[in-house]
């Protein structure tokens, strides 16, 4: 699979584009919606409350984007086809553009701007407390993803700090957990068991790793 | 468990007096085969079907006849029908919400939880006639029709701010009586301290009844003079129309000054009790849900602030923020009812 000649095309050629077109899909989409509503052509698009449809979104597209970059090497280890890894930058820095769009759109449209009031939910509500914490430890993380920043801080270094996604995704699905009404609901449920599967995935990476010696060439 | 599920007797029986029971469900049955279809041409293809939306207004329609203790009562009008009122002086400046916001943005968990839902199942339970149970601490016990508790000839219109507890709210232009007027007629004695509303719980239309997400049925209250304040009121219709399934038809209670969680849709029982009522969402989180549920923007809920509130069903669609006013801006009628209460305590 791995020496397939379309496959080498594809990663070659389509891979990165289509994965950039991809990522700005649900902004754009958002964008339509919004400039149906403004202009009266619809209303309603998103429905009769948009201000909270639109924080809602983000957030939700933010923490799939989340899990789907932490999701690329397990796709790695079971297909064998490392290319997909050059697509997993571009994968996380939107997660991180759609969270920060999800702050930015419940500080301006929630809270008008009210900086007190920002600081009282963040002091108070432990769900916001969480989103908060995961959306700052994001910031280093898009900031060093560069090849720049890798070669200046050294390989082990920075693959120290960019171990921060793992705690940083499990404050993301607490975030979405907490804020419901009740604890059990489909959607944070199933956010929670894809973030564990993809943990899991991990630990028994690292355990078999260490059973067995590591192969002579990567 | 199982046990707390069961369909309340009471109801049952409540329901057998009015309509054959083979009819009443054969009917729904058909309903529920034709909103599965989802094709509005089979429902024209069936009259049966679109008759309980939209009878013949002013006919003596058989299916309408009802005997409530052996006496006949009159049917109340079903949902969307026109209803006559005078217009009172309670306004709100800000103008009706959009009235699409009102049918399709409602909290009725009795028909589902997202705001969607309930307006799914628009027409699907019979509220014509209606008999509510009247139980308790009264001398006028007994089971009444909807037409002998509202004076549908004295029906006046009262624009009413709807604040949710959820930080949003709307201006709906209510139709119905004075609670209080309700409450003389019913003559609770002086052991009354409370007045305890009940919705019906149907599992055959209501599908929300099914999860035990809060306790059904849906039980509300009153201390006896918040009941009788000049602004609590029992709803019929709103925007010039009898109540449409999805905002409590046929008969609900608005306080306009209280979270809307305190409002009882669809009401089966009236009871006056002398303790305060444990009521629905007070069960299922005390934490969070008071008996009083006074709109305060000072007492923030705990996952939420309550100062301010996004507008439903502007004009515009993009919903703006207003501040959130003490009491709902109703300060003025029901401040007094509360002197001296500590407000954050009794949340």
């Amino acid at each position: 699979m791995a020496h397939s000649k379309f496959l080498r095309a594809f990663g070659k050629t389509w891979m990165k584009p289509l994965t950039l077109a991809a990522l700005i899909a649900p902004f754009a989409y958002l964008a339509v919606l919004w400039t149906l509503m403004l202009s009266g052509v619809a209303p309603y698009a998103m429905g009769f409350n948009p201000v909270k449809w639109t924080h809602h979104y983000l957030g939700d597209t933010a923490l799939r984007i989340l899990l789907v970059t932490l999701a690329i090497s397990p796709v790695r280890d079971i297909t064998g086809w490392a290319p997909i890894v050059l697509i997993r930058r571009r994968i996380g820095l939107a997660a991180f553009f759609y969270a920060a769009l999800h702050l930015i759109a419940y500080f301006g449209l929630n809270l008008n701007w009210s900086v007190p009031a920002l600081m009282e939910d963040i002091a108070k509500r432990t769900y916001i407390t969480l989103g908060i914490i995961a959306l700052a430890a994001m910031i280093p993380l898009a900031i060093t993803s560069t090849n720049g920043m890798i070669r200046r801080m050294g390989r082990k270094a920075w693959e120290r700090l960019h171990w921060l996604i793992y705690p940083l995704a499990i404050l993301a699905v607490a975030h979405d957990i907490l804020m419901q009404k009740t604890l059990f609901q489909i959607q944070p449920m199933t956010h929670a068991a894809i973030l564990a599967v993809l943990l899991l995935w991990r630990v028994a990476r690292f355990v078999i790793g260490k059973l067995k010696p590591a192969p002579a060439t990567a | 468990m199982g046990l707390k599920f069961r369909r309340n007797p009471g109801y049952q029986n409540l329901r057998g007096e009015l309509t054959p029971e083979s009819v009443f469900f054969s009917r729904r049955k058909m309903l529920a085969t034709a909103g599965t279809l989802g094709a509005g041409s089979i429902l024209g293809a069936l009259p049966a079907c679109s008759e309980p939306q939209q009878p013949k207004a002013g006919a003596p329609a058989a299916a309408n006849a009802a005997t409530i203790n052996g006496k006949a009562v009159p049917a109340n009008p079903t949902g969307g029908q026109k209803l006559n009122s005078t217009k009172s002086a309670y306004v709100v400046a800000d103008g009706p919400s959009v009235e699409d916001a009102f049918n399709q943005y409602c909290n009725y968990y009795e028909f589902g939880t997202d705001k969607e839902d309930p307006a799914q199942y628009e027409g699907i339970m019979k509220t014509s006639p209606w008999s509510i149970a009247v139980e308790g601490e009264t001398d006028a016990a007994g089971t009444y029709a909807l037409t002998d508790l509202v004076d549908f000839t004295k029906l006046e219109e009262r624009v009413y701010r709807h604040r949710c507890v959820e930080a949003w709210s709307m201006v709906v232009p209510w139709i119905g009586v004075p609670m209080a007027s309700v409450m003389t007629r019913l003559k609770p004695k002086s052991t009354a301290k409370f007045v305890q509303f009940e919705t019906v719980v149907d599992r055959n239309v209501m599908p929300g009844v099914r999860f035990p997400v809060l306790q059904w049925p849906y039980v509300e209250g009153l201390r006896m003079d918040e009941a009788m304040n000049e602004l609590a009121f029992i709803a019929v219709g709103a925007y010039g129309k009898s109540l449409k399934t999805q905002n409590g038809a046929p008969v609900r209670t608005v306080m306009p000054w209280k979270y809307g969680f305190k409002a009882t849709k669809s009401i089966a029982r009236i009871r006056f009790v002398t303790a305060m009522p444990k009521t629905a969402w007070n069960k299922a989180n005390a934490n969070e849900y008071g008996f009083y549920s006074n709109v305060n923007p000072n007492v923030d809920h705990p996952r939420w602030s309550q100062a301010s509130e996004q507008v439903i069903g502007g004009k515009g669609g993009f919903n703006q923020r207003r501040k959130t006013e003490m009491f709902n801006g109703y300060e003025k009628q029901v401040a007094s009812l509360y002197a001296g209460m500590d407000l954050k305590a009794n949340y």
